[in-house]
């Protein structure tokens, strides 16, 4: 898929995401020497009178794609950063100021915390910004992020793996002639942050993928599909065949797709796109979203905003948790929150700025890339599984939508409008009738939450948001 | 010199200044990539500087500074692609990337001697007096100060005003094993202003942007950023009344400009040629075919002076220019890189871009849009006895195997009997490529390029782009709203 957006958030789409913060992890000094690195920042910071934060990432990663029988491309890199905040008080309020730079000689360093401190002169004073006002992670549980065999992986042996995926998605099924290719990805990463309030603190970590995406074609007409694999641990992905063949059944069953009639019926999200659905939820209850009045949740907190069937949990704590840290971006312990229990909006997620701003504690969830000042981020976010398995759900559905995929950004969380393309399976009398292609789904994302009467017995992990099977029992289809 | 060749010597002399790179160590690397059977072979240099300041809640509470430096390194052989990339900019680092690159070759063979030389081909398309990156923060901070004024001053109903100005200035260099020695230094700007209303009832948003390859100084003319903050504060007032939009197949009129995203979607990427080497896109195997209606011509150019998508060389060194996709309805081009261009046995047609040294160039669309044709937009609007005209878009998205894309609109109105009625409320419009471009019945004499806001993501590499339209009318497109 390919997008084109406006990127409203100001930055020309280089900034480096939570899922860049991987670093080289502990192998040799590579933490000590960060480490060291981070302590002369804090230190020429705290010299110049000023306090701030600084966060080290280093990045070892590998990255390969076989298409049919031939090798793509292999990509391997080494990276290190360093980002760094500078907080200067002034009166009532505190200015300041974020930079980032991958020169981490001493010199380079000096210079950088000095235009850190230059700039956040020239801004305004903030009464809400500053670091946490205490409260540090005292424990670092080892959180499962790494198995240290893992460290010695062959490019060789992830070449074998994509491989593996690519021959059994394309000897699936006849229909399947073609691929985007099949991709393994290995990151093994080191994160250090510290701060002027004598935090510092470092965690290693690994993340490694294999994501398959063959073509099916049929009287001349193409679809592809997907499906994918992720954890922290070599030996707990999906098996690559596994990997390969249901990326081809995926495919192969959008085959004869066609639009269906202009309708209101019950709409069922499979679990990549419910997935989607529970990433627009963060969004309304991050804190910034909240205190800038661009959640339609804005004022719902302690009400009830979902169906009973619908519990939500943060947990930055999840052992394996690809989500999963030991502190946030501020150095707070992340924990476990209930967001929703029972429909019920119980939290924020919270950074200790955005808390200040709505009156409220940090909830440990801050994020924090090189490239900006902390933010909100979930960590392991998912909807607790209810009792009713997926086919059953197909079973109680006489007549509508399962989707499969979904399009676009057409989300707007300021007013909860909804609407987005889509593909999927039409529902007759609880069975899978036919592929549809080329319809739309819209509502309101709060009506939508309000109106899930089904929610699945499964969580599928492929990433740090998981959701079960659900059912949203209405929404205007939208087709010929 | 002429002013032309100014820009790859200036990225070259920056480059030797600042990392002491020369002409002789840029061989030597590429000839150690070339100890193994490998076809091609090129190394990219990067050092960019990116500033930002945001304003919010009437104060900028913060600003940024972003320096990212780095070298990629890449060797090819067949289909295949090695690449290894390093933050570090120095003889040794480069020697490892490419000795780590090359192995996708295990045969070794002499690589005999490589020569790189810069190019006399070159221009400069978007000089600026200062680099953005240079103007003092607090003339970016003043800015933001008096847009945050105006936008409250216009309307009570403004709740809140976030606005940022965004700079960028890029030196690249490219060296290639055929011995390309290409350079540019690449500025962009960018103005982005985006208020909540609210009017006790209803809130809504409202955005506009504005930027391109120029001097920042332009976007301190009241001239340009008033426009701009009316606007963002028009469209979102607007929708505080909008109507509920209506769901299913109807006629559509797009206005010009922005609203090519339609282009960019539907036609744009299953262009690139990319994947239509690899026969994935729904344009496969189409070259001479008719893929969109008469009067349809559809140009991809990246030699459009000051643009956001323009460049003067492409990441791979070879000169942007002007490439027709589309001939009056006749699919006559693809966008290549040169890894697909010499796999199809075409030319390279300057459109191999990256994100940054960390990514693998690709087929990538600089500025996007359609050619005038001869009728007039009032007559287009008034054509329609019911549909809809969607004046603004936010982004879009296509599957190019399938041919599905989806844009969403974000000022809509109702059509009856040829009159402009209510505003309705933002949605998603589906259809098929090839089957869309069929259903253009009119195109109007007002084509337009949008305001310099794009960014368009592949593969996970985000790349600065443009997009331009006339007036058009496509009958028979659906419409995501919720009114059956």
């Amino acid at each position: 898929m390919s997008a084109l957006g406006e990127g409203r958030r100001g930055g020309e789409g280089r900034e480096r995401g939570e899922s860049r913060k991987r670093g080289e992890g502990d192998r040799g000094d590579g933490g000590e020497r960060l480490r060291r690195t981070a302590a002369r920042a804090l230190e020429r910071l705290a010299a110049a009178g000023a306090t701030g934060d600084v966060v080290l990432v280093e990045a070892d990663s590998h990255e390969v794609r076989v298409r049919g029988d031939e090798i793509d491309f292999v990509k391997q890199a080494r990276e290190r950063a360093l980002g760094i905040r500078a907080l200067v008080r002034n009166g009532d309020g505190t200015r300041s100021a974020t930079t980032s730079t991958s020169d981490l000689e001493d010199d380079a360093v000096d210079r950088m915390v000095d235009e850190t401190l230059a700039l956040a002169r020239a801004t305004a004073p903030d009464p809400a910004a500053g670091l946490p006002d205490g409260g540090f992670a005292e424990d670092l549980p080892d959180l499962d992020l790494l198995s240290p065999g893992d460290r010695g992986v062959s490019v060789e042996a992830r070449i074998e793996e994509a491989r593996r995926a690519e021959q059994a998605a394309r000897t699936a099924d006849p229909r399947i002639r073609n691929s985007e290719g099949s991709q393994a990805s290995s990151d093994f990463g080191e994160i250090v942050y510290g701060n002027t309030s004598g935090f510092l603190g470092s965690y290693a970590s690994a993340s490694h993928g294999l994501y398959s995406e063959p073509l099916a074609e049929q009287d001349g007409a193409k679809q592809r599909d997907y499906w994918m694999t992720a954890s922290r641990h070599l030996d707990r992905l999906e098996d690559a065949a596994s990997v390969g063949r249901r990326a081809a059944e995926r495919a192969v069953r959008k085959l004869g797709a066609r639009p269906i009639r202009t309708c209101e019926v019950p709409v069922v999200f499979d679990e990549l796109t419910a997935r989607s659905l529970l990433a627009q939820m963060a969004g309304l209850v991050s804190g910034y979203a909240v205190y800038r009045h661009q959640s339609c949740w804005a004022d719902q907190l302690g009400e009830s905003v979902a169906s009973e069937l619908v519990t939500v949990v943060d947990d930055g704590r999840l052992p394996g948790g690809l989500g999963s840290k030991p502190f946030d971006g501020e150095g707070l312990p992340t924990g476990r929150k209930l967001v929703i229990e029972r429909g019920r909006l119980q939290t924020w997620l919270l950074d200790s700025y955005s808390g200040r701003k709505l009156g409220m504690a940090s909830t440990g969830n801050a994020s924090r890339g090189v490239g900006g000042g902390p933010g909100v981020g979930a960590t392991n976010l998912w909807i607790e599984a209810g009792d009713t398995s997926a086919d059953q759900i197909i079973a109680d559905t006489p007549r509508g939508l399962l989707v499969t995929e979904l399009m676009g950004m057409g989300f707007n969380p300021v007013t909860g409008d909804y609407s987005q393309g889509a593909a999927g399976l039409w529902i007759e009398g609880g069975e899978i009738a036919h592929p549809v292609e080329e319809i739309t789904i819209a509502g309101n994302f709060k009506d939508m939450m309000r109106r899930i009467d089904r929610v699945g017995s499964e969580l599928l992990w492929i990433g740090s948001v998981a959701s079960p099977v659900l059912r949203v029992e209405r929404m205007t289809v939208a087709g010929q | 010199m002429s002013a032309d060749e100014a820009t790859g010597s200036t990225a070259l002399a920056f480059f030797r200044e600042r990392f002491g790179l020369d002409e002789r160590q840029l061989a030597d690397s590429l000839g150690t990539a070339l100890e193994r059977q490998v076809e091609h072979a090129d190394l990219f240099f990067e050092y960019s500087t990116q500033d930002s300041v945001s304003l919010e809640e009437g104060i900028v509470k913060s600003g940024s500074r972003h320096i990212e430096q780095g070298v990629g390194v890449r060797a090819q052989r067949g289909e295949r692609q090695g690449y290894a990339h390093s933050d570090e900019i120095s003889a040794e680092s480069v020697q490892i990337a490419a000795a780590t690159a090359r192995a996708i070759s295990d045969q070794s063979r002499d690589p005999g001697r490589v020569a790189v030389r810069a190019g006399a081909a070159g221009r400069d398309l978007y000089p600026v007096a200062t680099p953005p990156t240079e103007v003092p923060v607090t003339r970016k901070i003043d800015l933001l100060g008096e847009i945050d004024r105006y936008a409250r001053a216009r309307d009570p109903r403004v709740r809140e005003v976030m606005a940022s100005v965004v700079s960028q200035y890029r030196h690249v260099l490219v060296a290639a094993s055929d011995g390309t020695l290409a350079g540019d230094v690449r500025p962009l700007v960018r103005l982005n202003v985006q208020v909540i209303v609210g009017d006790g009832r209803n809130m809504e948003v409202g955005y506009q942007g504005m930027g391109g390859r120029y001097d920042l100084e332009r976007l301190f003319e009241p001239d340009a950023w008033k426009p701009l903050v009316e606007e963002a504060v028009r469209l979102g007032t607007l929708n505080l009344d909008a109507e509920a939009c209506p769901a299913g197949t109807m006629d559509v009129v797009l206005g010009p400009g922005w609203p090519g995203i339609l282009l960019h979607e539907a036609v744009g990427h299953g262009l690139e040629g990319d994947f239509n080497r690899k026969r994935t896109s729904a344009f496969s195997d189409r070259l001479g075919e008719r893929v969109a209606a008469e009067g349809v011509t559809v140009i991809d150019d990246g030699t459009l002076a000051e643009r956001r998508g323009s460049l003067n060389v492409d990441d791979e060194g070879t000169p942007t220019r002007r490439t027709t996709l589309i001939e009056n309805g006749v699919l006559v081009g693809y966008m290549q890189d040169r890894l697909n261009a010499r796999l199809m046995g075409m030319q390279p047609t300057g459109n191999g871009r990256r994100e940054s040294y960390a990514h693998m160039p690709m087929p990538r669309m600089t500025n996007t849009f359609m050619l005038a044709g001869p009728d007039d937009p009032e007559e287009i609007l008034r054509s329609v006895s019911k549909g809809i005209y969607a004046v603004s878009f936010g982004g879009g998205q296509v599957d190019i195997t399938s041919g599905k894309f989806v844009f969403s609109m974000n000022e809509a109105y109702k059509l009856e009997n040829g009159r402009i009625g209510a505003p309705v409320k933002g949605a998603t419009l589906i259809g098929n490529g090839p089957d869309v471009m069929q259903r253009i019945r009119r195109v109007g004499s007002d084509m337009a390029l949008d305001p310099g806001v794009g960014t368009c993501g592949k593969d996970g590499q985000g790349v600065p782009v443009g997009v331009g339209m006339p007036t058009v009318r496509i009958d028979g497109i659906t419409v995501g709203g919720t009114q059956g």
